[in-house]
């Protein structure tokens, strides 16, 4: 035994300890639980994975029987393979920065346990996500990191943009989780199991659905859960409204770990997705025009945390994209790297905001290098590592992605070329407006404490050289094999030219002649007003889904039907009732024996009535 | 005596007690309410005992005469399908008592026997095995349920009592009628004669005639649960009630319906049964996602979560009509989850209700600040009700929902879309209650909870997580005994059962062919 139930149970703990005495005890206290926790979580992890060792098969271990019913039967059972290992490693390893980070961040905000504990919480949904050996478990740690979500989008609960952002985010993921669920009953109905290893042992030998079938339906249904989780078209709206949380919450939950979940799941139903092509390909096609459509919004958004949020729906897209093509490990890998330099991302851009008091509008910044070198410095090695320029951690994974996506349809390769342009230019713009030309605010900046910038250290260590050190996809190799052939150097050399490009456009832009951008701006017109409005998306499904239910709710389900149609059939006995309740009434006497009288000559009445009748019917 | 004759007969006694009470000692007759439902609560903890050695069988059975002609027997007696609803009854009796200790201040007396009358029939009627026993014990638990609206409840309490009584009423007659029909064919009450008669062969019912009696049967126990379109009473009753009644009412009358359906309806008229399950099937549908959507849309907190008790038993009775065992499974452990989230939901809402005297939504906002306690405990109590898992009512709705797919995969894509919307109702319930600024006419009146209300609500928080995470301890005997069901809903079956495992999948596959 390993105890690989101590990886999630610590953090576990943490939120049992902080979420019931947490306000009771000093912040010292509270901090030291809540950061030690996640750590001793993550040094369990190296533990295990060490004595594991080269981890070809998987290790699982059985706890105890969840549910048993008939032939169904859900262990409580945790699985280590290789993915898994890379998993825990992410999320334990940032989460245990991102916790540190956060004992400074949130030093002077009210209700510091209760953010902990919440932190703690989701720390213990996620493991237990990356670690049930079955869907059903896995669906444990997806709906929990959701509730999670909705807690700390909604820490801030007095202001009704938190409160908003956090109820949308739950119920577009409750949207998402209704195609999971539904593939997990048709996965059931047909394999007998939710296990893995019984379900891929079942679809291994299948044929490959080369027009759709139940494979096809399984995998579209999970992939729906996907878009949910993940932010992909249609369901990526909650995202970017997801901000209202702290930024620490935006690193760890809304950047790194949790959204990733959905491309975690689908590389763990590879076999699934590997037996159904059309599902595949629709899982390529949404992630790739989810890449672009976020990056077209990112680009004109001025709130710094919506940029990154855009960015990320963004980068997700891409992570969707290398799955579909079949380039699992490529997908995983850019997992990986995504959460070293988007972590530092948002925790940069935290420091920020905690420099200038809470300003988080880019218009309000400017020439901030200088007066927050640390975190200038920090935000550039994130910067460099997403705009993917050699040999940063961002280049490696989206050159696997982009040449993987070449190999499947080469449009899919240049589609992504352009929005890895796009995206060396928006983030370039954000650290333009950010850092570069006169400060246009009115707070006084000032560098964030050792205890925040240690955490975005290390995360610009890893967003450098993260992507080189750590060979993600020759790791998973036995799970998901190499692709082929060479890298073709042609089609790389492009890709780094589009994110120079980027970069080149966005400092004509924004530094050499600052102003040139809004009046392109202005000269697009309507379509720069439809971008900057995220393409009135929101506003689509407030008056497509949203509204209708509401009214039709109200005004025909409740007055018309129930009230008028049902209740009014009932109304002729109501009438009746009426002249009972007159006769009723005189019963009720309030006097104790009078009831007690009635209530035992009823009995005798009903006995009396039922012997007559009995003895008639004989 | 057994231990369930002690468990079922002390509530009795107390009831008598009580009245013996001198009316003015109103903390003495609080005090013994809850001392005589606590006993009777460990009483009851006693009967499990037997079910850890053998979760198929049947205990603590007493068989004796009651009444010789007709003949007419006190047969009692538990099995996995009862024993839990039978605690769930004695547990949320103390319950009540508490959450009644400050709300209950004129004829305390009365209330508190009224409770334990309430908690005498609803023992009785899971427990009984003769027909017209169980017929008895029906009616015991509408008389205490209809002073207790009557005379506790709220500006329009006289109106709602007279609906549930007479609604029920027209449920009840028929089944009279249908009970004392079997008798005049098998000259016994008892109901296991009855089922042995009938598998042997030896009691022969027409078509017509199982028919007749299952929707007689049926009738009354789906105006009980209650099932789309019969389910109008249970607003109004909600409304009124005490906090108490609405706790009772919701957390184990409704069940007293779908446990009917359960032991009755589907052993004795399994032909029947059979034949009504897609229509009954498609009522429940139709109640879960019509009784989501009027529930988001209600201005009033107990109307809310009354209307979201009908989405929610819609799927116990979906599950009972699948005739699959993760189905009926599914179905009977909602009926535990329901009355531990629905419970304590009412009493949330009756702790609210004592604080500002409204029930409206809109005059609640930002409670969350002054009483952070009760929010949390809300929170939980909200997420146990729209299915979290690692909480009760998604093991429940899991397993409804897995055994439907097993037989009709379009009832479960539609049934799903309930699971949305419940989390949709709860939690703009909760944002708009609890989250925001906190309302100014609200301020000095939203203390957090005391000891005795939290008190009140933390078994059934233990609960909500125990029934989760370790459904081991409760879920073996409830599948021993569905699966004895499902045996006896089999028997001599006439037509052809629909044997194909899943049309479902095949319509779906002629969708994704674009057919």
């Amino acid at each position: 035994m390993e105890h690989l139930w101590l990886i999630p149970a610590l953090p576990l703990a943490g939120f049992a300890l902080n979420g019931t005495v947490g306000k009771r005890l000093p912040q010292i206290a509270v901090s030291l639980i809540a950061v030690a926790m996640p750590v001793l979580s993550f040094l369990w992890v190296l533990k295990t994975l060490s004595s594991l060792g080269s981890l070809e098969t998987a290790y699982i271990e059985r706890y105890f029987t969840w549910i048993e019913s008939g032939a169904l039967n859900i262990g409580v059972d945790f699985m280590v393979d290789r993915l898994t290992a890379v998993m825990l490693l992410v999320v334990t390893g940032i989460g245990s920065l991102i916790h540190l980070y956060a004992v400074g961040y949130m030093a002077h905000e009210g209700g510091y346990y209760r953010f902990f504990a919440y932190l703690n919480l989701f720390m213990f949904f996620m493991l237990t996500l990356v670690l049930g050996a079955n869907y059903l478990l896995m669906f444990v740690g997806w709906e929990g990191v959701g509730l999670c979500s909705y807690l700390l989008i909604g820490f801030y609960f007095v202001r009704k943009s938190a409160a908003d952002a956090a109820k949308k985010a739950f119920i577009v993921n409750r949207i998402g989780d209704f195609g999971y669920t539904l593939a997990l009953f048709l996965m059931f109905v047909q394999f007998g199991s939710l296990d893995f290893g019984k379900v891929f042992a079942a679809v291994a030998p299948m044929p490959v659905e080369h027009s759709a079938g139940l494979l096809t339906a399984i995998a579209l249904l999970l992939f729906v859960g996907a878009t949910g989780k993940s932010a992909q078209i249609p369901l990526y709206v909650w995202l970017p409204d997801a901000m209202e949380g702290p930024t620490p919450v935006s690193a760890l939950i809304h950047a790194a770990t949790m959204v990733t979940a959905g491309v975690y799941m689908v590389a763990r139903s590879a076999v699934i997705y590997q037996h159904a092509p059309l599902a595949m390909e629709v899982v390529a096609i949404i992630g790739l025009l989810t890449a672009v459509l976020a990056a077209t919004i990112g680009i004109t958004q001025y709130d710094i945390k919506k940029v990154f949020a855009y960015s990320t729906v963004s980068q997700l897209g891409y992570m969707f994209l290398a799955c579909g093509v079949g380039a699992f490990a490529a997908g995983i890998y850019h997992v990986v790297t995504h959460a070293f330099f988007k972590a530092l991302l948002f925790l940069g851009a935290g420091s920020v905001i905690h420099a200038l008091e809470g300003e988080q509008d880019l218009r309000q910044m400017g020439g901030l290098r200088k007066k927050i070198p640390i975190t200038f410095a920090v935000l550039c090695c994130a910067w460099v590592a997403i705009a993917g320029i050699p040999p940063f951690a961002g280049y490696f994974s989206k050159d696997e992605i982009l040449l993987a996506a070449h190999h499947h349809h080469p449009w899919m390769y240049w589609v992504g070329v352009v929005t890895a342009a796009m995206t060396a230019f928006y983030v370039s713009r954000a650290m333009f407006l950010c850092f570069f030309g006169q400060y246009r605010g009115h707070h006084h900046p000032h560098e964030s404490p050792f205890i925040m910038w240690g955490p975005l250290a290390v995360l610009a260590a890893l967003s450098l050289f993260g992507g080189w050190y750590f060979k993600v996809p020759n790791y998973l190799a036995p799970l998901f094999p190499l692709a082929e052939g060479g890298h073709e150097m042609a089609l790389v050399a492009i890709s780094v030219a589009a994110g120079v490009l980027g970069i080149g456009v966005a400092y004509v832009l924004y530094v050499v002649k600052p102003g040139l951008a809004d009046s392109i701006a202005s000269a697009l017109g309507g379509f720069y007003k439809l971008v900057y409005n995220k393409y009135l998306v929101d506003e689509l499904y407030d008056a497509a889904v949203v509204r209708p239910i509401v009214h039709g709710s109200r005004s025909l389900l409740w007055r018309v039907v129930d009230v008028g149609l049902i209740d009014g059939c009932v109304n002729g006995t109501a009438t009746l009732a009426r002249g009972v309740g007159g006769v009723l009434r005189a019963f009720q006497s309030g006097n104790i024996r009078n009831y007690a009288a009635w209530v035992t000559l009823g009995s005798v009445a009903v006995l009396v009535v039922l012997g007559i009748a009995v003895g008639g019917a004989r | 005596m057994t231990l369930l004759d002690v468990t079922l007969l002390l509530p009795l006694l107390g009831f008598v007690a009580l009245l013996l009470l001198p009316r003015s000692a109103e903390n003495t007759i609080r005090l013994a309410a809850l001392v005589i439902s606590l006993i009777v609560f460990v009483l009851s903890l006693g009967l499990t005992i037997p079910f850890y050695e053998t979760p198929s069988g049947n205990a603590f059975v007493t068989d004796v005469p009651w009444i010789r002609t007709p003949e007419i027997r006190y047969h009692v007696g538990v099995d996995g399908l009862s024993i839990w609803l039978v605690i769930l009854s004695t547990l949320l009796t103390p319950i009540s008592v508490l959450v009644s200790w400050k709300y209950i201040d004129n004829r305390v007396k009365e209330f508190y026997a009224f409770l334990l009358l309430l908690e005498f029939g609803l023992i009785g009627v899971f427990v009984a095995w003769d027909l017209f026993l169980f017929y008895v014990f029906w009616e015991v638990c509408l008389v205490p349920m209809y002073f207790l609206i009557g005379i506790w409840g709220h500006e329009r309490r006289i109106y709602a009592a007279v609906k549930f009584f007479l609604y029920t009423m027209a449920g009840s007659v028929l089944m009279l009628a249908a009970i004392i029909y079997l008798f005049n064919k098998a000259q016994t009450f008892d109901y296991v004669n009855i089922l042995n008669l009938l598998q042997s062969g030896r009691l022969v019912l027409s078509s017509t005639e199982q028919m007749a009696l299952f929707l007689a049967f049926f009738f009354a126990f789906a105006i009980k649960v209650p099932l789309f379109p019969l389910h109008t009473w249970l607003p109004d009753a909600h409304v009124e009630a005490p906090t108490a009644g609405s706790v009772m009412l919701a957390a184990v009358m409704l069940k007293m319906g779908t446990y009917g359906i359960v032991r009755f309806c589907l052993p004795l008229f399994p032909s029947a049964s059979r034949e009504c399950a897609p229509w009954i099937a498609a009522l429940a549908i139709i109640g879960i996602i019509y009784g989501a959507l009027v529930a988001l849309v209600q201005p009033n907190m107990k109307k809310l979560v009354a209307y979201s008790s009908v989405s929610h038993l819609g799927f116990v009775v979906l599950g009972i009509f699948s005739f699959t065992q993760n189905g009926l499974d599914g179905a009977v452990y909602q009926m535990l989850n329901h009355g531990i989230s629905t419970g304590a939901l009412f009493m949330l809402v009756g702790y609210c209700y004592e604080r500002t005297h409204s029930l409206e939504i809109k005059d609640y906002g930002g409670v969350a600040t002054p009483a952070p306690v009760l929010a949390t405990v809300f929170l939980i109590t909200s997420l146990a009700s729209i299915g979290l898992p690692t909480l009760n009512n998604f093991v429940g709705e899991f397993l409804v929902l897995q055994g439907t797919a097993q037989v009709n995969f379009t009832w479960t894509v539609l049934a799903a879309i309930g699971v949305i919307l419940g989390a949709a109702y709860m939690l703009w319930l909760y944002q708009r209650a609890f989250l925001g600024e906190t309302n100014e006419q609200l301020k000095g009146h939203m203390a957090d909870l005391n000891a005795r209300e939290l008190a009140a609500a933390l078994p059934l928080l233990i609960l909500m997580v125990w029934m989760g995470v370790y459904t081991k301890s409760f879920l073996p005997t409830i599948s021993a005994a569905n699966a004895r069901v499902l045996e006896q809903s089999k028997q001599g079956v006439e037509f052809r059962v629909d044997l194909n495992p899943h049309p479902g999948l095949a319509q779906l596959g002629e969708i994704a062919h674009g057919r």
